[in-house]
């Protein structure tokens, strides 16, 4: 091929398919690039400035013009101005930074949740309704989702550019991040930590749909089981219903309308009862002893996926009362009553 | 005097100019003379030659990593190559480049003369630092040769202690070796600058390069032994799993991060401050002026590295630390900014009224000033909570990091190498040549680097080996930049060896400085001095050295 071609075709390319600004497709979208756009005007101020200082006394005080230097010392004035103008100017980038961190980082209180598990090199999310999904996340327009995410091994970062949200996936710890999406398409995700051999290949798409369309998207695409539902199996299974039945004498509290509650530990401490504390008190429970019980909670870590965890957590969440929790263990005495919780204060 | 009106470039006539009889170079012969030489300037020059050597290993590796990244195929290398690639390139350049470029070499070379004395204090301390220089980039070259390791330079756990199988332990054993050989450079640095001033040779009377030398010492000497803590506990992590950092354990993998950044910032300013040095000795010859505010400059050498302590979390904004601790780093983030831009004014405005010429040094020192802007500024960008929400972790970071190093640091180094030549081999190197290397570096670099922000801000990560097609054009043109950029940085090796034996003869003081060392014989004595100077005079007095010079003329006439 003649390079002329080669350059043409190049040329072509830039032009129609290389973007210099990105898609703004979020709530947030436009106050982070509003941040931007004030950043970059006053890069390309400052940067005009010094250009025409170091550009202008060049050539205004060359030797040729000006032969001989005259020694000038400081001047108060001149530092305190280049000092306090880009004081003032960082801090005011410091304050609006600090507005959009806030507004990114604190999900309004109806967000609706999807759980991330990252590992090596795949996204996993998981919908409260039983939807899986991997390297792929559906959301719909006009509503915010938050997403609590955890990492089976490595650090993972979950980006969105198109929506200007990213965090940090962390091994052993949620973390959350919630966004708004305004217009139905598809986007990447991508890890942005460095995790290992194929991090460049831990990507996927999040698709935005019409509340209409994700309504029947949630239909087609279940599992036919939620997660609170997993949850129940394993609550089953791993024999957590033997102590925590809910019955006056058992060995462990009871968790019904434990979630979101503010409890009361053996260590004098209260603690506020979220996804965070219950992962936790499963894994480490000889941490996490409610006041009242005995430290007899075996510890169950590496005995339960993050996948599992999640279920149980889900589970333990939309349980109201132990009426379940108890037909389960026995099937004669499931008409009892459930009672009250010891323990737990009521917010 | 043979200098055109255009230049202050003074050189003897080269039909009777000689080199000095005697001198560092030739006062002892053969291999041992070098290898165990307590000469401050002999080991500037073995530092020289050894990080030459590394930086363009670590050149290599980028050259390739640009390369693979020409298209968005993942299809040079396979993918555990191209992490091995980046992360050598990181570990070369920052540890075995970058933190002991200027202060190794030409902090090392000038730092004694210009304070008046005959060598640092620790002279064997000195030579052991090359060799635990050495030892640690064996161990490094070692793992590379046995198949290199693909951690990234950060070493992040818990991915470098349980999920690698690649030679994390020799690498960081690299690192922790040439750690030490720094902490020796910032110790020697302090105590000559504190206990061997000559006589009259107050703290303000210091040129502006010793003061930021300073400043980097302390850097170097507290914040170094917590690199190597850090690297420790991941090596004991990996070998017997005592689990500091594993979470399975109780342990706390954010930690190692937050262990990590709080030497590695500071590292920052480790590598910038000296540069900063250079560019207020370069700037001040060739306008004839005293820098504008020296005791702003000095100070503000100062005000970084301690406000460099204390900003490593803003490396973590997004990893779930506290809003409220991020507000406070982003807080001193904005103000470790200020000092930098006081910097870049003064030095604009040592410009004014001066008597301006445009030697190599001086282009390198504006393509500083230039760049650094650009660094620093995009700095603020990610100083700012929200939007390094976006930004970080994308190429926007590299562009930036790659702005304040090699823009800033590399093209400081290059400044300071073509001003001090002649002093250190008493020769002149091909002016217009170096002219042209300097101005293809600048245009390289931009063309390289430029492009990187965009990418960032649309969203590529980095440390990726395949990417979106969408994301090729402007690859393509880094890549290009790169090519660029390799050529202005191999020019000057070549004619600076040529110059080695037939370059101009310098004299003592070819660009009419007035720093200690340009009162010397080119190049120095192994004892610098023949009697120790007695300093009556503040620095950068240019009316005390048109003074001297009047003198000489009269005395010899």
């Amino acid at each position: 091929m003649h390079i002329s071609q080669v350059l043409w075709q190049f040329l072509i390319k830039w032009l129609t398919a290389s973007a210099l600004f990105l898609r703004e497709a979020s709530t947030i979208a436009p106050y982070a690039d509003a941040l931007y756009f004030f950043l970059l005007t006053i890069t390309v101020i400052g940067l005009v400035l010094v250009g025409t200082l170091v550009f202008g006394f060049s050539i205004r005080y060359r030797k040729e013009r000006h032969p001989v230097a005259e020694q000038v010392e400081g001047s108060t004035l001149l530092e305190a101005t280049w000092t306090i103008i880009p004081l003032a100017l960082f801090l005011i980038t410091f304050v609006w930074g600090a507005i959009l961190y806030f507004r990114i980082y604190n999900p309004p209180t109806n967000a609706m949740n999807v759980y991330i598990v990252g590992k090596q090199w795949m996204w996993k999310a998981e919908h409260p309704g039983g939807q899986h999904e991997i390297n792929a996340l559906h959301v719909p327009t006009g509503r915010p989702v938050q997403l609590t995410m955890i990492s089976q091994d490595v650090f993972h970062s979950f980006s969105i550019p198109d929506f200007r949200v990213k965090r940090e996936v962390i091994p052993g710890r949620y973390s959350t991040v919630w966004f708004q999406a305004t217009t139905p398409g598809t986007y990447h995700i991508f890890c942005t930590q460095y995790c290992g051999t194929n991090h460049s290949a831990m990507i996927g798409e999040v698709t935005v749909m019409n509340p209409d369309d994700y309504q029947k998207w949630t239909q087609q695409s279940t599992s036919g089981m939620s997660l609170a539902q997993n949850g129940e199996r394993l609550f089953a299974s791993m024999g957590c219903n033997s102590c925590h039945s809910g019955s006056a004498t058992a060995r462990g509290p009871n968790l019904a309308g434990v979630y979101a509650s503010k409890l009361q530990l053996a260590n004098g401490s209260q603690v506020l009862v979220n996804d965070a504390y219950l992962r936790d008190a499963i894994l480490n429970p000889s941490e996490h002893i409610t006041a009242g019980y005995a430290p007899i909670m075996p510890t169950y870590q590496g005995q339960i996926s993050e996948d599992g965890l999640i279920d149980l957590v889900e589970y333990i969440k939309t349980l109201q009362s132990n009426y379940r929790v108890q037909q389960t263990l026995t099937t004669a005495d499931s008409n009892q009553q459930a009672p009250t919780t010891p323990g737990a204060v009521k917010p | 005097m043979s200098a055109t009106s255009s230049t202050i470039l003074n050189l003897p006539d080269q039909r009777t100019a000689s080199l000095p009889k005697r001198s560092y170079l030739n006062n002892e012969d053969g291999l041992m003379s070098w290898l165990l030489t307590g000469d401050h300037k002999r080991i500037a020059i073995l530092y020289l030659i050894s990080i030459t050597l590394f930086f363009f290993i670590g050149g290599a590796f980028a050259g390739l990593i640009r390369l693979e990244l020409l298209t968005p195929q993942p299809d040079l290398v396979a993918s555990d190559t191209y992490n091995k690639l980046f992360s050598m390139h990181g570990i070369i350049m920052v540890f075995f480049f970058l933190v002991p470029s200027v202060p190794a070499t030409l902090g090392n070379f000038l730092i004694p003369i210009m304070l008046g004395t005959k060598d640092l204090a620790f002279p064997k301390v000195n030579l052991l630092s090359w060799y635990l220089y050495w030892i640690g980039g064996i161990f490094t070259l070692t793992a590379l040769v046995l198949g290199g390791v693909d951690t990234g330079w950060t070493f992040t756990t818990p991915l470098s202690t349980h999920y690698l199988n690649t030679h994390v332990v020799t690498a960081a054993m690299g690192v922790f070796i040439a750690g030490f050989s720094s902490i020796f450079t910032g110790l020697n640095f302090i105590v000559t600058i504190h206990r061997m001033r000559a006589p009259g040779m107050t703290w303000f009377r210091m040129p502006l390069f010793v003061w930021s030398h300073y400043a980097a010492s302390i850097l170097m000497v507290l914040g170094t032994p917590v690199l190597a803590i850090t690297l420790v506990l991941v090596a004991l992590e990996r070998t017997i799993g005592i689990g500091v950092f594993d979470p399975t354990k109780g342990g706390d993998p954010l930690l190692f991060q937050h262990l990590f950044w709080f030497y590695s910032h500071p590292a920052v300013y480790i590598m910038i401050l000296p540069g900063m040095g250079v560019i207020s000795e370069v700037v001040s010859t060739f306008s004839r002026k005293r820098v504008f505010g020296y005791t702003a400059v000095a100070f503000s050498s100062v005000a970084i590295a301690l406000f460099g302590f204390f900003v490593w979390a803003h490396h973590m904004f997004i990893m779930g630390v506290s809003n409220y601790s991020a507000l406070v780093f982003s807080l001193l983030t904005m103000l470790v900014a200020v000092p930098s831009a006081i910097k870049i004014f003064n030095w604009s405005f040592t410009l004014q009224k001066g008597s301006i010429t445009f030697e190599t040094p001086m282009l390198y020192a504006f393509g500083f000033m230039g760049l650094f802007t650009i660094g620093g500024m995009t700095g603020v960008f990610l100083g700012a909570l929200g939007m390094d929400i976006h930004l970080t972790e994308t190429y926007f970071i590299v562009a930036h990091f790659h702005f304040v190093m090699v823009g800033g640091m590399l093209m400081a180094f290059l400044s300071g190498i073509h001003f001090w030549w002649p002093k250190m081999t008493g020769r002149m190197y091909p002016e217009s040549l170096s002219k042209l290397a300097a101005v293809t570096t600048f245009i390289g670099f931009n063309l390289t680097f430029l492009p990187q922000f965009i990418l960032g801000y649309l969203g590529m990560p980095r440390r990726y080996h395949a990417y979106p097609p969408e994301f090729q054009v402007l690859n393509v043109l880094s890549t290009a930049g790169a090519t660029v950029l390799g050529v202005g940085y191999m020019l000057p090796l070549l004619y600076l060896a040529w110059s080695l034996k037939y370059g101009a003869i310098a004299g003592n003081n070819p660009w009419q400085a007035t720093g200690l060392e340009w009162q010397i014989q080119s190049p120095p004595l192994t004892e610098n001095f023949i009697e120790i100077p007695i300093v009556d005079y503040e620095a950068y007095d240019y009316e005390w050295l048109a003074k001297k010079m009047e003198q000489e003329v009269t005395t010899v006439g």
